[in-house]
Parts: C-alpha cells; sequence; structure tokens
C-alpha cells in the first residue's frame, strides 16, 4: 500500500495529465449523452450572450446584404398573392373568403417563428453550427427545421432558456431528405467536409433527368421541413458509372458566411408522427 | 500589473481573437486553420508548479472549446502542450539558469535560436494531436498530414507576427533578492 502511494506521488505530474486528457477525450467521444445534458446547456448561454455582443458589432457590416435578402424573400412573397392571379375566364371568377373564423387553424402542420443568427462557423471538415437567439422559453425544442431567406439552414441540437445551438447543412451528421424539382426523385443531403461552399447529394436513382443548374428542394416526407422549400441547385454531376445512382454536387442556396436572420419551423405533428414511426419500429422487431 | 492579472487579461484576449477573427475567417484552403490561442500556454510564467501548468491549459482549452462547440478536442491538444512545455524548456536553456531571473519564456529570457526551437516544437505537438483527434472521426492520411504541415506554417507565421507586434520587454531578475 506504501508503494502505492509512493508511485502516486512520485508520477503525481503524469497521472494528473493522464487524468485530464482522459476527461478531455470523454468530453469529445460522449459529447451527445452526458456532457450535452450536464454542461452544454449552461456554456450555450454564457458563449450565446457573449456572441450576441459581438453580433451587434458584425451586424452593421451586413446590414446591406440582409436588407436585400429580406427584399428578396418579400417579393417572392407578394408574388404568391392571391390577387396577383386572376384568370381571363370571366365565368369563373375566384372569390376571396371573407369568413372570419380562420378555419384552417386544425390544418397548420407547421408554423414558423424568426430568430436572430448570433453566430455562424464555417469550419472545414468540423461540424459546424449557429447560435440563434430563441431558445426555450421561446418555443425552441431539439430536431426543429431552420430556414434562412434563401433556403434551409439546418436542424435544432441543443437548447437553452434564450439560445438554441443549430447544426448546419455543414456538419457531417446532418441528413435531411429532399427532391428533385423537375422529377420529384427522392435523395439524401449530406456533407462531405471537403468545401463549405458544397454539399453532396445521394441516393438519386440514375432514371431521373438532371441537368446542371436544377433546383433542388425539400420533400414531404422529411419530418424537419414542409415542402418546396429552397434548398439549392445542382452544381456538378460527379462522374460514378458504378453505381445505379447520382452522386451530385449541390450549391445550398443559403450562404453560411452572412446569414443573419433565420426561421425556426414548428412542426406541430412531430411527436405524432415520430410516435407511430417509432411504434411501428417495435411492432415489426 | 501583477503576473495573475496579466495572464487573466491575457486568456481573455486570446479566446476572444481566436474565436471572433480567426475562426471568423474564410477558410483559406482545406488545409489550413490559423491556430493562435495556444501561444497563451506558451507565455505562462516559469514559475507556475507542472501540475499547475496542466490544470490552466485544460480549462484554457476547454474554454475555447465551449465557443467552437467541440468540447475537449483543444482541451486535450493543450493540456499535452502544457504537460510537454515544462521538458522543452529544461532542454532548451540547462545551462544559463534563465528560468530563474526572468517571469515568462520570450526572445529575450531564451535567445531568439532556442525560444524559435521551443514555439516550433510546442506547435508541431498542438497541432499533430488536435487534427490526430479530428482525423479519428473523419478524413484520411493525407488530409491530416497536410492540414499539420500547412496550419503549423500558417500558426507560425501568426506567432511571429505577434510576439513582434507585441515585444514582451523582460526586466532582469537577479537571484540575490
Amino acid at each position: 500500500m506504501r508503494n502505492v502511494f509512493l508511485f502516486i506521488r512520485r508520477h503525481f505530474n503524469f497521472l494528473f495529465f493522464l487524468v485530464l486528457q482522459i476527461i478531455a477525450l470523454s468530453f469529445l467521444y460522449r459529447y451527445n449523452k452526458f456532457h450535452e445534458a450536464a454542461f452544454m446547456n449552461v456554456s450555450t448561454e454564457l458563449t450565446g450572450r457573449i456572441n450576441e455582443k459581438y453580433n451587434g458589432i458584425e451586424y452593421y457590416f451586413q446590414l446591406k446584404k440582409t436588407n436585400e435578402a429580406l427584399v428578396k424573400e418579400n417579393t417572392n412573397l407578394r408574388q404568391l398573392l392571391k390577387d396577383n392571379y386572376e384568370a381571363p375566364d370571366s365565368l369563373r371568377r375566384l372569390i376571396m373568403d371573407t369568413i372570419k373564423v380562420d378555419s384552417g387553424r386544425s390544418i397548420l402542420k407547421y408554423t414558423f417563428m424568426e430568430a436572430k443568427v448570433v453566430s455562424s462557423s464555417t469550419q472545414l471538415k468540423q461540424p459546424n453550427f449557429l447560435t440563434i437567439h430563441r431558445g426555450f422559453a421561446q418555443g425552441v425544442r431539439p430536431n426543429m427545421g431552420v430556414m434562412g431567406p434563401q433556403g434551409i439552414v439546418g436542424s435544432v441540437v441543443n437548447v437553452s432558456e434564450n439560445f438554441a445551438t443549430v447544426m448546419s447543412m455543414l456538419h457531417p451528421q446532418f441528413k435531411v431528405v429532399v427532391k428533385l424539382k423537375n422529377g420529384g426523385e427522392r435523395g439524401t443531403i449530406e456533407w462531405d467536409g471537403l468545401s463549405v461552399l458544397f454539399v453532396t447529394l445521394k441516393d438519386i436513382p440514375k432514371s431521373a433527368k438532371v441537368a446542371k443548374g436544377d433546383t433542388i428542394l425539400t420533400s414531404q416526407t422529411s419530418s424537419l421541413f414542409p415542402a418546396n422549400l429552397m434548398v439549392g441547385t445542382v452544381y456538378d454531376i460527379v462522374p460514378d458509372n458504378t453505381s445505379n445512382f447520382y452522386t451530385l454536387k449541390v450549391r445550398p442556396a443559403t450562404n453560411f458566411f452572412n446569414i443573419e436572420y433565420a426561421y425556426v419551423i414548428t412542426n406541430t405533428q412531430y411527436d405524432e408522427q415520430r410516435r407511430i414511426e417509432d411504434s411501428t419500429r417495435k411492432k415489426v422487431q | 500589473m501583477s503576473e495573475l492579472l496579466k495572464n487573466t487579461i491575457r486568456f481573455i484576449l486570446f479566446i476572444l481573437v481566436q474565436v471572433f477573427i480567426l475562426f471568423k475567417m474564410p477558410p483559406l484552403h482545406r488545409f489550413i486553420t490559423p491556430y493562435l490561442y495556444y501561444l497563451y500556454i506558451l507565455w505562462l510564467p516559469f514559475s507556475l508548479s507542472r501540475a499547475g501548468l496542466t490544470l490552466v491549459g485544460f480549462i484554457f482549452g476547454l474554454c475555447l472549446d465551449y465557443f467552437s462547440k467541440t468540447p475537449g478536442l483543444h482541451a486535450a491538444a493543450c493540456t499535452l502542450i502544457a504537460y510537454v512545455r515544462p521538458f522543452v524548456i529544461g532542454l532548451l536553456i540547462s545551462q544559463e539558469g534563465a528560468d530563474k531571473n526572468y517571469i515568462s519564456p520570450s526572445i529575450v529570457s531564451m535567445g531568439w535560436a532556442p525560444y524559435a526551437t521551443y514555439v516550433l516544437v510546442l506547435t508541431l505537438l498542438h497541432h499533430t494531436w488536435l487534427v490526430l483527434l479530428e482525423w479519428m472521426s473523419f478524413g484520411s492520411f493525407l488530409y491530416f498530414l497536410g492540414k499539420v504541415i500547412a496550419s503549423t506554417a500558417v500558426s507560425l507565421l501568426l506567432v511571429l507576427l505577434t510576439e513582434l507586434l507585441f515585444f514582451r520587454k523582460q526586466k532582469f531578475r537577479t537571484n540575490t533578492i
């Protein structure tokens, strides 16, 4: 026993170093389970506040670009107004619904809420996150979709009282089901970490007609996003003769370098969908 | 200014510079990530005990990790260089006894060549460990090698610039006091 204590005393520095190194590595590799619950909430709140202060300054330099993006989005929305559609056929007139009760409430599946982006990382080969200034108190929960003015951004992974961290499209674990606008074939968006300007679209069968510049939209099978949101455009078709599926290089519509505002998308039926899918999985097993 | 206060201010400044300037820059190349924050550990005073040094390294790395959302990654690398630092210093200035006469490692206290070696060895060690941990989760061997070399080169350039811009005056303390 005495020898053990002597050993510890003699090699105290080395053992101390080993212990700290093991703690650090366990943080790194057990990040999703223990760490998130124990530390990440407090630290997100703290770093979120500092990021917010910094963003207050940085925001002024981006005002012009932010404004342009919002104006563009406004124009797009304005084009969707019902008044813009006028049929030349006078036999069938378009009649506006004047009932004051919002009958759409009960079938409303997605709600949007705007959020200020207070920090955004764009590192190669590393998980990239955004921090938004909306948290648990405002109704943000993990696994909610996030979109920007130009297109989808990512999904919420962690929530504190007033802030939330969002795993961006440039994160190796982010996956979303999308479809081609032209044919409707579904595939999965992933990020290989090689460039912050491109993501990869896989699992599109070779029977689909794909050309450079084709639009890619979200699919209705994704439980995070409503259908037909902008994702990006096809930049290049990677030749691969061994597979029956295309590998497409996609340029995301969102510019992760200057994003200032985002919308958190709440799927009001997410829990219900999850429950039935999980119980099905259990039954099948 | 007392050493403790000076180092506390440095602690905050290095993290802010790394997080809000160097991490915000658009990436130059997929091999290059500019790191400067570990210079804080290189500048810590000689008088700090081995265990104290390791602990400061761990806490410093962890603070940065909370900003970059990679808990443990930088902490592991910082703990390693903080632990190895006394060995490297012992090898480089064993004859002159500068660790008694000066406060912290610098060009003045150690001389040009030993200080440059000291920075090079610890930078290489820090980057190798950091990129190795990154490589475990994804990447190839070429990526590992390229990133270590390219990032080390860029970091050394940054260290050189910092040393030139913020030249640290070091008073010679005689050991008779």
